[in-house]
């Protein structure tokens, strides 16, 4: 019996085996982050190969993704959905770049929408720094190594076609392989999938602002307070620098309180790895690593597993790593008064972010915390609707600032807690009332352009739109 | 006030928070205005630099605001302050 193999000469001629069509769907990952050289390689054969309409669904678009515009200009792509926009591209969305919608996901929606058929992928490109010549595939080996391939393994269930792209080839079989060849149907190797230094952009850092500091230690002693902080506690925070902050001061708390946590999970920072080492967490649950600690660490420590999307954050899944959550810390660029979160648009309403897993941990966990600085230069943080609602009220529990601490009205038994333990805790409408008596009461901009990208929420629902913005 | 002869001046920084004031001599008055914080405090901004204008006579010159999201103490402040530069003499700065 003569075994077919999976591995193809070129990129192009692996887009022309998957029967790529014009008008069809592609995917992408963004673990290389600002680093990844896939996506634009994939687009370019696209172009060269004359396809057209594409549409690209991609976990995220970062920064060094904007070349994706010069694919929309050419006619290449005319759709986007992504859980995120960096601003580099989101400005010229915002400006009306693309004709049709942009649909904006979360990092659970995006794998639920794929199991309920609301979002079809035709051909997943998956960049994997390891690979083996039958598709076996990761991104804790190899030069590019990236960690976690968590946002990619929903693609390689669901796509209709896969093809693994690589810059390093390992002898068959890559034991400890994150995406089985069960699912892969092709495999290229490319001379490089991105930029080391661009990928492990060495270590995140806390901050050393003293606003960040003091927000952070409210936010760490508010966890502490909450009665959530006990043995087999589980967490999740960004790795903004004031998030780090959280996780460094709540270390200073567990350490004293002889206080073991279960499980840290999400984007993983090698602060979170520093506290897995001491022992103050038994366990974490990585769905991307953040530096380059979090890489070393997920290729060479047992306790730090990879999860996938589906299993970090899917309302679709059978059950998922958010709804074990305690606490999560989570930002904000814009609050409301009825605690609603926009972190998709600036106060301008261009497009300069997306939830991520922010509404996905924010519904899961049982405290969610926005930590965010009362105002931003003269901007105040807290408004009477936000520009955008990317992760709705109901699910945020505690606004923590430099001016006090704000609950949702909907947990008056937190506020108690908070209160009894001697923090300042204030209605959301008097920190709002503060920040405007030092900024002044910002003149609303409303904008009434065209829509130019809908914001999904994690259950398929219309959560908001985003209007285009006329110079 | 005006009468006096007016040299170019400045005052503040590009920092964040902070307002950069340059005032040039000119046959008539000007303001110009550069802010991230426009759509929100533009008018605001404007009123309280013909205030600051105003209560220091200057009828001419152009006055350029780089504002990086001052608060309108600090953009007072920092008008004053470089009006009060561009009047003073050329010995005595």
């Amino acid at each position: 019996m003569t075994r077919q193999t999976k591995i193809v000469p070129s990129l192009r001629e692996a887009i022309r085996q998957s029967c790529l069509r014009d008008g069809m769907t592609i995917s992408f990952h963004h673990h290389l982050r600002e680093g990844d050289r896939v996506l634009q390689t994939v687009l370019t054969e696209c172009s060269v190969l004359g396809l057209k309409d594409l549409t690209v669904n991609a976990s995220a678009l970062m920064g060094c993704h904007r070349s994706i515009l010069d694919f929309v200009r050419d006619g290449t792509v005319s759709g986007i959905e992504c859980n995120f926009m960096h601003a580099q591209v989101g400005q010229e969305i915002s400006r009306g770049a693309l004709e049709r919608e942009v649909v904006f996901r979360s990092h659970g929606g995006r794998p639920a929408a794929m199991v309920r058929g609301e979002s079809h992928i035709d051909v997943a490109f998956i960049a994997a720094s390891a690979a083996d010549a039958a598709g076996n595939c990761n991104g804790k080996q190899g030069n590019a190594a990236f960690g976690s391939i968590g946002y990619a393994m929903p693609d390689a269930e669901h796509a209709q076609y896969v093809v693994v792209v690589t810059d390093q080839l390992f002898e068959y079989p890559l034991l400890d392989a994150s995406i089985s060849e069960e699912s892969v149907d092709a495999v290229v190797v490319i001379d490089s999938i991105g930029d080391p230094e661009r990928i492990m952009s060495g270590t995140t850092r806390v901050t050393r602002d003293p606003i960040g500091l003091l927000i952070a230690e409210q936010a760490a002693k508010a966890i502490s307070a909450s009665g959530l902080l006990r043995d087999g506690f589980s967490f999740q925070t960004g790795a903004g620098g004031t998030s780090l902050a959280v996780a460094q001061y709540l270390g200073e708390i567990m350490r004293e309180q002889g206080i073991v946590g279960r499980f840290a999970s999400g984007g993983i920072t090698g602060l979170l790895v520093d506290l897995l080492r001491e022992g103050l967490f038994e366990t974490l649950l990585d769905v991307q690593c953040f530096d380059r600690e979090a890489v070393l660490s997920i290729g060479g420590d047992a306790r730090h597993g990879e999860i996938s999307a589906t299993r970090y954050a899917s309302p679709a899944a059978k059950s998922s790593v958010v709804d074990r959550l305690d606490v999560v810390i989570l930002g904000a660029t814009e609050i409301d008064t009825d605690f609603n979160v926009n972190v998709h648009t600036d106060s301008n309403g261009v497009i300069m972010g997306g939830s991520g897993g922010h509404s996905d941990t924010a519904a899961g966990a049982k405290l969610s915390i926005i930590v965010a600085p009362l105002m931003r230069a003269r901007l105040p943080l807290i408004v009477d609707r936000v520009g955008t609602i990317s992760t709705p009220g109901e699910d945020i529990d505690l606004l923590v600032t430099q001016y006090g601490l704000a609950c949702n009205p909907r947990r008056s038994e937190l506020s108690s807690r908070l209160e009894r333990a001697g923090l300042p805790v204030v209605s959301i409408h008097d920190l709002k009332a503060k920040a405007e008596s030092i900024t002044g009461i910002p003149a609303r901009v409303i904008h009434r352009g065209r829509p130019v990208a809908r914001v999904v929420s994690r259950d398929g629902m219309l959560l908001d739109t985003i209007a285009m913005i006329e110079d | 006030m005006n009468s006096k002869q007016m040299k170019r001046a400045r005052a503040g920084t590009l920092e964040s928070g902070d307002v950069l004031v340059t005032i040039e001599p000119a046959d008539s008055l000007e303001i110009k205005l550069h802010s991230p914080v426009i759509n929100q405090f533009g008018d605001a901004i404007m009123r309280s630099v013909r205030e600051v204008i105003d209560s220091f006579g200057v009828t001419s010159g152009t006055i350029s605001l780089e504002d990086q999201g001052a608060l309108d103490c600090t953009i007072r402040a920092r008008l004053a302050t470089a009006i009060r530069r561009s009047f003073e003499d050329e010995e005595g700065a």
